[in-house]
């Protein structure tokens, strides 16, 4: 029986490191033929650095690349701080709403997270051609958007905190001679930072992550952030050895930032059982 | 004291004004403009021409749709048929590993176009003809951890002491998981489907790359109906309505089996 179990348990592992294996398979490939220098999966130049120095030499696609990294970090900084600061009094707002208004409220709110991407992309564009003398084309449209669509997430990942903080905590404050304005940002919101802090960093990552609204609502005036630069350089060409670079350094930043992100919430959770 | 009480609540709650008027602008009204853009010709008069021309198929909108949908449902199957297992023996085995479990997750959060690219250039590479294949393999490839992790949420909430007691009333391993952890996770597995299917017959973009543009997709032809050169508006508000109510029917289904928010990541 023993040897039976741990037969089961050898084959369960070999399951999980195929799937393993299928999902980063072609994420390693990348990253170990980005020192080949070719784009067709050989060592046919030997070891290389040349698809990094490329990133370097100051050609058009380089330059491109760097404006368009430039865009992507301003529109995902400041979508991400907006959506922290109105995601954080709206949770606030949303939780002492009566019980009617506040499913509404919440409806709304899941409204987002729900919808198909290419439909919320669509709208958006639309309404903002409709409007399109209140609403220039551009970077403000795009922060817009992403405000939209990342939001939802920070209230829902601040809810929770608030229904576990005890009501008291702020009664108390108040009993204490502080003002409802100042019970807030000196006890409400120190007690949600954590909560605040994981919805910021879901809303910087999926700004960054985002291809289909930016795609719909970049406009013409040639903003690209690097999604959509990737979409217009690489779909129509075969990959060339600079992307094998580029999609290393991206996959390398972006792992590793998810990683340590999940690894100290999960500790800081674990600390507190 | 009642009264300075109310007043105080009062105040609290005008913070989710700013908020509320905000969506209701710009994710309400858009899709209300949507709604009357199906409903208007090129003169801009009401007519129901756009929704003749889409249900007719006059403009292939209606294939397009069926092999949409059919792509998506296959994706979702073989994304079950891989995840599920993935899911139960990540629960059964390494519950309290959260990293594995986390490793399985975090492809989601890396750019799709970026691993659809990747993926392309192995196929390029190892001489595969792109096509229906290609594009079917890039679709569980981005879509695997959305089905993996709604089952996984579910599959380990599951109390344990029911499989201890299917297996106590005699339930061999094979019964106890296809009469007992099978109908418990049901709300995992229904979320598991709408996070899959939904995005795989919206996206745009991975079957235009994974196929060199032979396959299309309803992603593909909404994006394309709304595009500069086309610029047939009201088509693409209908089939972006029918996108709507498709996401509509997955999450009525979603809430009946399950009122718990299974969508919390990161």
């Amino acid at each position: 029986m023993k040897i039976k179990e741990k037969i089961r348990r050898i084959c369960a592992d070999g399951y999980l490191g195929l799937v393993l294996a299928l999902l980063y398979l072609p994420i390693l490939l990348i990253i170990i033929f980005s020192f080949s220098g070719t784009s067709n999966f050989s060592f046919k130049n030997g070891f290389t650095f040349d698809s990094y120095a490329a990133l370097f030499s100051g050609s058009d696609q380089a330059s491109n690349l760097l404006a368009a990294l430039k865009n992507t970090v301003i529109l995902a900084v400041s979508a991400s701080v907006i959506s922290a600061i109105l995601g954080t009094f709206a949770t606030i707002g949303i939780y002492y709403l009566n019980r009617k208004i506040k499913k509404i409220a919440l409806t709304v709110n899941q409204l987002p997270m729900i919808n198909s991407e290419v439909v919320m992309a669509v709208s958006l564009m639309v309404f903002f051609a409709v409007f399109s003398r209140i609403f220039p084309q551009g970077m403000t449209r795009l922060i817009i958007s992403h405000v939209a669509f990342c939001t939802p997430y920070v209230v829902l990942s601040i809810l929770p905190r608030l229904q576990k903080m005890d009501p008291n905590m702020y009664e108390a404050a108040l009993d204490l001679g502080s003002s409802p304005f100042s019970a807030i940002f000196k006890v409400v919101i120190p007690y949600l930072f954590p909560g605040i802090m994981s919805g910021f960093a879901m809303a910087f990552t999926l700004s960054l992550d985002d291809f289909i609204i930016t795609q719909f609502n970049k406009g013409d005036t040639g903003i690209e952030t690097l999604s959509t630069y990737i979409y217009e350089d690489a779909r129509v060409k075969s990959l060339e050895p600079f992307w094998f670079a580029v999609f290393s350094i991206f996959f390398v930043v972006m792992l590793t930032f998810l990683l340590v992100v999940n690894i100290k919430k999960n500790s800081k959770k674990e600390a507190k059982q | 004291m009642t009264k300075r009480k109310f007043k105080f609540r009062f105040s609290r709650k005008l913070f989710a004004y700013p908020y509320l008027i905000f969506m209701l602008l710009f994710v309400v009204v858009p899709l209300v403009i949507v709604l009357i853009n199906a409903f208007l010709g090129d003169d801009g008069k009401l007519t129901f021409a756009n929704f003749a021309e889409f249900f007719s198929d006059a403009g292939g909108g209606l294939t397009v749709l069926g092999n949409s949908l059919i792509i998506g449902v296959v994706t979702t199957l073989i994304c079950f048929v891989i995840g599920y297992p993935c899911a139960y023996l990540l629960a059964k085995y390494h519950a309290s590993n959260k990293v594995l479990v986390l490793l399985f997750i975090l492809p989601m959060w890396v750019n799709f176009l970026i691993r659809t690219l990747s993926t392309k250039a192995i196929f390029m590479a190892l001489d595969i003809k792109l096509g229906m294949g290609t594009v079917l393999f890039g679709m569980v490839y981005n879509y695997l951890p959305y089905m993996i992790l709604p089952l996984h949420t579910t599959l380990v909430s599951i109390d344990h002491s029911y499989i201890e007691a299917a297996e106590d009333l005699g339930a061999d391993r094979f019964t106890v998981l296809l009469k007992t952890v099978l109908p418990l996770s049901l709300p995992g597995i229904v979320s598991g489907i709408t996070m899959t299917f939904i995005p795989a017959i919206s996206t745009f973009a991975i079957s235009e790359i994974l196929s060199s543009s032979k396959i299309f997709l309803f992603g593909d032809a909404i994006n394309m109906h709304f595009s500069k050169t086309t610029n047939s508006f009201g088509v693409g508000s209908v089939m972006s309505l029918v996108m709507l109510v498709l996401v509509i029917i997955g999450n009525v289904l979603m809430s009946l089996t399950d009122k718990e928010e299974v969508k919390s990541t990161l």
